[in-house]
């Protein structure tokens, strides 16, 4: 008891005095303790951001910036860990020699070696292993864009088609879920009927019919209907009935405005295959179209022909003309490819090289351990129950998926949170291929620019702390479910 | 017991809170050495040489500070910085003076709390480009891929430029300057953009420099200086007259072949003043009265460690431009020493 006191007075002191020393330092250098700086402006831009931001935004905006893109390595990365350890694990417990051997080496290869290695090796395999953008380009190209000219693999990242919507989305989503929901009732009236009955419904073919077959239905019946719609392109200035090559000789890099739909995405495309960049105004009204074309916000629009209508010669003090060119209105789902146009690829969507890296890096080293979990939750599922399936003649694929993996996922789950959140605080390391995580934004940059070091690592530290705490939250509730239950 | 253990925790937090701490002369003459944070490696300014000597022009200011102090220009240790790292590591004390390409701003001065002794290089951020790319101005930019050093003044002004010329681009964060030119000339970046001088320094070391060309345009002004922590005025004192010596060492003729020489008295009262054969300035700062001479013996004046490092004859070949004595039409021009 005394000893509790003394120690717990010596804790109280040290913490005290840790305090009381930051506190007289940061008095020395002159420096106070604020937050205030989060609301300031940033300055400074960052390549890949999930939501809107720009070097007008604030500081605090940009760690927000830095903390998507720390979940999103992080999620990636934990649903590449866990396919590849699952799938690894099994396998080196495999029957068959070389398949065995093969993951041991993957495991121990990945297990022993640093981290830092394997995240600056992938990323210099990827610059310095494939093509500038550059070297697409001209008439006999060094290099070319694979999957039917829908993906380039450049040393600035791999560039991938990113799917837009257009009229008649939001029916094809309200199918989907209607399939998706119908799924899920299928499936649960298969589980009684198989309970009560014994009878085994086909129930992966019907469950991949209903996820596919509505949906595409609608989409093919109303792309026919709309897909030959042609949306009238409108110029401000320019000669009335001028083709789109024609009137950007005049408007370089044209500044559009739209209503955001596949439209306008049509329309970049036929821009860039001319070599023309575009900068897309989305407005979302034609009253408000009509304000932008007239202040000059942009030269281009495309729109609906009734909206057309209303605007032909409406406009005072503009001098507003009709291409002779069309644009397609597009489907309801489309993907935007991405193109060479000036210095680099444009549209769709960029994997970054350092996303990649980081995420490989930290996916397979995370594996190795996750694969090694697996195993053991295997081994930990005694003999006997396999021994035991198999003599009641269940296939050797339900026998692991209804004996052996509810028992070894009970083994599993436990360490398994701690990978999760291990892989989670490594992709700080994204600082050593420039990845625009939240070290490197409130942490790296930020900091830098203010001088708030203390303020910025103290936010950063709570930061890490939420999130692991979280996900141990999420994964424990699912280690709940997955549990004994004692009834 | 109770008691006399409580009092003995008490008497040591007591203690461990009331080291004060020294000046930091004091700190640098008792340790024998000066810490100087440098670039991770600028060859020119900053950058381990054949032998594994620190050398270059950033260097040689560190040097003669040594030199100054202590009284030897080899009793420093170089501790590489990078853009990220270097406000920390002087904030902290694990450095005595930055000498790293660090551009003079308001907010470094005043926010960050550092004092900024002068400027040894103005310079301004330019752009370097391959020569196949067929750019021939800043302007036709838009839309490419941009390598930048992170935490520094390149990456706003950069932003400000993009967006005043209403065109984009896509930042490459970086973190040191041998990382950027490896990620350039791999092409993973269009454009190369940091200080003019670091730019002609890092083309310098290209297999073929010849095949990158500088833009013309200058969109900053970077005056580049040593700087100290705010608040130890005496220390900022020594570093400030420190490379004001070796300014004015340039002004009055004084090199490092004719300064022995000259230390014994000459004709001139300003010479005598500042290499101590006449008055006391150096006592004055807490130094001996030799410190100019030790300061300008260490690698010669300002004209000479430009010519040696980052000059004409040099694979870097900047030319003295705004960094000639104000003689010369230059911007150079020391405070007089009396
Ligand atoms: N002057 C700017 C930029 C300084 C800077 O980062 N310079 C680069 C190139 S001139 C450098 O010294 N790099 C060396 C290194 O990476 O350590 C500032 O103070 O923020």
């Amino acid at each position: 008891m005394t000893i509790q006191v003394v120690a717990l007075l010596l804790i109280a002191l040290a913490f005290y005095w840790l305090g009381h020393n930051i506190v007289s330092n940061l008095r020395q250098l002159g420096k106070d303790f604020d937050f205030g700086f989060l609301w300031s402006r940033s300055g400074y831009d960052i390549n890949q951001r999930l939501i809107e931001y720009s070097n007008n935004s604030t500081h605090g905006r940009a760690a927000l910036v830095g903390i998507l893109n720390t979940m999103l390595v992080a999620a990636l990365g934990c649903a590449l860990a866990t396919i590849l350890g699952v799938i690894a694990g099994v396998l080196r417990l495999s029957k068959n020699w070389i398949v065995a051997r093969l993951m041991t080496v993957y495991v121990e290869g990945f297990r022993n070696i640093p981290l830092l290695l394997w995240i600056i090796l992938i990323f210099a395999i990827m610059t310095e292993a494939t093509p500038q953008p550059r070297d697409f380009r001209g008439d006999n190209p060094d290099a070319s864009m694979i999957l039917f000219d829908s993906v380039a693999v450049t040393n600035r990242g791999i560039f991938i088609p990113s799917p837009v919507w257009g009229d008649g989305a939001g029916l094809l989503l309200i199918v989907f879920a209607l399939s998706l929901a119908a799924i899920w009732a299928f499936r649960r009236y298969a589980h009684k009927r198989q309970e009560a009955t014994g009878d085994i419904l086909p129930v992966f073919p019907v469950s991949l019919g209903l996820f596919l077959v509505p949906t595409l239905l609608v989409y093919f019946a109303f792309s026919a209907a709309i897909s030959r719609d042609q949306y009238p392109l409108m110029g401000v200035g320019g000669q009335q009935g001028a083709t789109l090559e024609q009137f950007v000789e005049e408007n370089r890099n044209p500044s559009i405005c739209a209503i955001p739909d596949t439209a306008v995405v049509n329309l970049s495309t036929e821009l860039r295959a001319i070599g023309q960049r575009a900068d897309i105004v989305s407005v979302s009204s034609a009253a408000q179209m009509q304000e932008s074309l007239q202040s000059g916000d942009c030269v281009l629009a495309v729109m609906p022909p009734d909206v057309a209508a209303t605007m032909a010669g409406s406009l005072d003090g503009v001098d507003l003309v009709t291409l002779g060119q069309t644009i397609d209105r597009g489907r309801p789902l489309q993907f935007e490819r991405p193109q060479l146009a000036g210095f680099n690829f444009e549209g769709g969507i960029q994997l970054r090289n350092s996303l990649i890296a980081l995420w490989f890096a930290l996916s397979l080293y995370t594996g190795a351990f996750i694969a090694e979990i697996v195993r053991a939750g295997i081994l930990a599922v005694s003999r006997g129950q396999t021994e035991a399936a198999f003599a009641l003649g269940l296939q050797p694929s339900r026998t692991m998926n209804l004996v052996i993996l509810p028992q070894a996922l009970r083994v599993i789950i436990p360490p398994l949170i701690s990978q999760y959140l291990n892989l989670t605080k490594n992709s700080s390391l994204a600082i050593a291929v420039g990845y625009m995580d939240v070290r490197s934004t409130l942490g790296g940059i930020t900091i830098n620019q203010t001088g708030r070091e203390l303020e910025g690592m103290l936010l950063l530290g709570l930061f890490y702390l939420v999130l692991s705490l979280l996900i141990s939250g999420v994964m424990n509730i699912y280690n709940t479910s997955v549990k004994l239950k004692e009834r | 017991m109770k008691k006399s253990v409580l009092l003995g925790t008490l008497a040591v937090a007591g203690l461990a809170a009331g080291v004060a701490s020294a000046s930091t002369l004091e700190e640098v003459q008792a340790r024998g050495a000066l810490n100087c944070g440098v670039t991770t490696g600028l060859v020119g300014f900053a950058a381990p040489d054949a032998n594994g000597e620190w050398d270059g022009f950033d260097v040689g200011v560190c040097r003669a500070v040594a030199a100054a102090v202590l009284g030897d220009p080899s009793a420093v240790n170089f501790v590489p910085t990078t853009g990220q790292t270097r406000f920390t590591a002087l904030a902290s004390g694990e450095i005595d003076m930055l000498a790293r390409n660090t551009t003079w701003t308001f907010s470094r001065d005043v926010d960050l709390r550092f004092e900024f002794t002068g400027v040894n290089y103005y310079d301004g951020q330019g752009f370097m480009v391959p020569r196949e790319l067929g750019v021939s101005s800043a302007m036709e930019l838009d839309g490419a891929t941009v390598c930048i050093q992170t935490g520094t003044t390149t990456e706003l002004n950069l932003a400000d430029f993009f967006a005043s010329n209403n065109m984009s681009y896509e930042p490459v964060p970086i973190e040191t300057n041998a990382e950027a030119q490896q990620q350039y000339l791999a092409g993973a970046c269009d454009v190369y953009t940091t200080d003019a001088s670091g730019l002609a320094a890092t083309r310098a070391t290209f297999e073929d420099p010849t095949a990158h060309v500088i833009l013309p345009e200058i969109i900053s002004k970077e005056p580049l200086g040593p700087l100290v922590r705010h608040g130890d005025n005496e220390w900022g004192d020594i570093v400030r007259w420190t490379l004001n010596a070796l300014i004015a060492a340039e002004e009055l003729g004084i090199t490092s072949a004719n300064v022995a020489e000259l230390a014994a008295g000459t004709n001139n009262p300003e010479i005598n003043r500042m290499l101590g054969s006449e008055g006391d300035l150096g006592g004055m700062m807490g130094l001996s009265s030799d410190w100019a001479v030790n300061a300008i013996s260490a690698g010669g004046n300002y004209g000479e460690l430009f010519e040696r490092n980052i000059g004409e004859n040099t694979p870097i070949g900047l030319a003295r431009g705004l960094n000639a004595q104000w003689t010369d039409g230059g911007l150079l021009y020391s405070p007089p020493f009396r």
